[in-house]
């Protein structure tokens, strides 16, 4: 297990060096740079400009920069930003949290439901229920997040009034009850696409668990259907769900973006647009690293988890 | 004598459907044709439909600003510049329709030049290319839209680019997979026997026995990158007004959402039920070509 767990981190590591390389040469590669809307506004002379760049480092060759940036993020560094030379790293603390209340708390809504509509489709599979809940999931899969979040502000907060339209709290309340108010609508929306993904897999994995020796024994055996549903099957379903949660960071992450847009939530997504807007290279670089971490934490996670919760794969991965 | 031999040996006319088991597994599935009827609506009525409209996509008519649907002359009504929503709809179905299918047609022409490579290559090359698709799939897809949007200068050709570079590595997955197992197939063992080159194996002996789920990816490719393109756009990164596009029709949607939500409904229901046509077409074509990917 110990020597599984080194090989997977090392192969992480070793293709997030490799992401590395590819997200410095996309930014310092496209045209433009940085400072290319200090030239186009001509707010500043040419020695303005050639200070600044030689200030930054940026009058270097590009692969001389990567070294320089790969060399500080080896020792914790991850630069500071254009804009107001606070930390990456401190600016991406400040904005994770929201992201992660609003990633985690839609994905607990998206098991919990899809879950429900794929335990149900697969107990009464080929119904009126089970076709309404695939064509479902393929249009929820197919919405623009931003639309059904626009969908959602008309119906809750225009025409009903019940949820606020943004934001994570009203300014001068941030009691609990009024977060929470404020969290209802972008979690639903969030939590749109993670519901049809699980539901979908929640129904194949019941499906196949179904059909296996030990259910027909439990059944044989006269132990009632409800139990035979939630202590066996459901059960060894859920095993390979966690995969899927794992691997469904990277979704999450860009639906949080959009999500955070339409919301108005202070969280990452909004400090990338910010950063990208500004041509904020340190902070967009820091991000891009972040969110790609978060990916490849995500496919570590649930890997791992697998194989320590189904005792069949843990002999094979030694 | 030769009688017996005019006889045609030929069973009487078959239809396309008896003749290909695909074609008629495809036509059982509802939803997919049903979702080709749409796709085939929505490209009339971008492509055809401007010729019958009245009003053109980008003319003013301050006097007619935020007209209400089906209350006159604009159907679905106007925006706040006075411009008709109907005609704006179809011009931009042009761009968004031509977004999906350019940018897919890219994607799948590297993501299967990628995947072939990898696939026939396997040792040290192959490992490299899949590496740097793995390293490509750990950028969240917006993330990487928006980095790379921000930077260049928007136009229909670079937004094209753009979504194909995020877009390409699904294809070569499915590729390499495929190559890689039908490479170690009798028939392309022998055509190695008998001395052919690597390119005439790659193209001529494996490729066309991976076309099944190639078309597969690239039809819901098409549905991702029509997305794409709206979600770039709606963020002000896409394509630039005066061009119109669905997703940057509802940019500016937002602010009008409680005096003229049909500016939002309008776009958002064309993009979802292309998106949700081209996902079914794919499903179904899954269905009918190749059960074997299915789970």
């Amino acid at each position: 297990m110990a020597r599984y767990l080194l090989r997977r981190l090392l192969q992480s590591l070793l293709l997030l060096a490799l992401v590395s390389v590819i997200a410095f040469a996309i930014l310092h590669l496209a045209p433009g740079g940085p400072l290319a809307q200090f030239v186009a506004t001509g707010d500043l002379g040419t020695e303005d400009i050639d200070r600044l760049m030689k200030q930054y480092g940026l009058d270097r060759p590009v692969p001389i920069q990567y070294l320089d940036w790969a060399g500080s993020i080896a020792t914790g560094d991850w630069g500071n930003s254009y804009r107001d030379q606070l930390p990456v790293l401190k600016k991406i603390g400040m904005h994770v949290g929201p992201t992660l209340e609003l990633m985690v708390s839609s994905t607990l809504l998206a098991m919990f439901i899809g879950g429900m509509i794929g335990i149900l489709g697969a107990v009464r599979r080929y119904s009126f229920f089970d076709h309404l809940a695939t064509i479902g999931a393929m249009v929820a899969l197919s919405i623009p997040t931003f639309w059904f979040g626009l969908a959602v502000i008309y119906v809750f907060s225009v025409n009903l009034g019940w949820l606020p339209a943004g934001n994570r709290e009203t300014i001068g309340d941030g009691s609990f009850i009024d977060r929470l108010q404020h969290l209802v609508a972008p979690c639903i929306v969030l939590a749109l696409v993670s519901t049809a993904v699980w539901s979908r897999y929640m129904r194949s994995s019941m499906l196949d668990v179904v059909n296996q020796d030990y259910i027909r024994t439990a059944k044989s055996k006269g132990v009632p259907a409800m139990q035979i549903l939630l202590r066996h099957a459901l059960r060894n379903a859920l095993l390979p769900m966690i995969t899927i949660t794992g691997l469904h960071v990277s979704t999450l992450l860009s639906g949080a973006l959009v999500t955070e847009t339409v919301f108005t939530w202070p969280g990452m997504g909004r400090l990338f647009l910010d950063s990208v807007s500004n041509r904020d290279y340190p902070v967009v670089m820091g991000m891009l690293m972040f969110t790609a971490c978060m990916v490849l934490l995500g496919s570590l996670v649930a890997d791992l988890l697998y194989s320590v919760a189904d005792p069949r794969i843990k002999g094979a991965s030694k | 004598m030769s009688t017996v031999q005019t006889v045609p040996l030929v069973p009487p006319r078959r239809t396309l459907a008896e003749r290909y088991p695909a074609l008629r597994r495809f036509l059982r599935h509802r939803a997919a044709l049903l979702g080709v009827g749409i796709v085939l609506f929505m490209t009339l009525l971008s492509f055809v439909g401007p010729l019958l409209m009245p009003f053109n996509a980008t003319d003013t008519d301050i006097r007619a600003r935020l007209a209400v649907p089906f209350g006159g002359p604009h159907v679905l009504g106007t925006d706040p510049l006075g411009r008709d929503v109907l005609a704006r709809l179809m011009y931009a179905g042009r761009i968004s329709l031509a977004v999906g299918f350019a940018a897919t047609a890219l994607s799948v022409v590297v993501g299967v030049l990628v995947g072939l490579v990898a696939g026939f290559y396997r040792g040290a090359i192959g490992a490299a290319l899949m590496r740097f698709v793995d390293a490509m799939l750990c950028f969240p897809t917006i993330f990487l839209l928006l980095a790379v949007a921000a930077l260049i200068e928007p136009s229909v050709t670079s937004i094209v680019l753009l979504i194909a570079l995020a877009s390409w590595m699904e294809v070569a997955r499915v590729v390499e997979g495929q190559i890689r197992s039908l490479r170690e197939r009798d028939f392309a063992l022998a055509a190695e026997s008998l001395g052919a080159s690597d390119s005439r194996i790659m193209f001529r002996e494996l490729l066309p026995n991976a076309v099944a789920p190639i078309v597969v990816a690239a039809t819901l490719n098409i549905a991702h990158a029509i997305l794409a393109e709206s979600y770039i756009s709606f963020l002000g990164f896409g394509i630039q007004p005066p061009t119109p596009s669905w997703g940057n029709m509802l940019e500016n949607a937002q602010s009008y959402l409680t005096n003229a939500p049909w500016l939002a409904i309008v776009p958002g229901l064309a993009i979802t039920l292309t998106v949700t046509s081209f996902n079914f077409i794919g499903d179904g074509l899954r269905d009918a070509l190749d059960a074997k990917l299915d789970r």
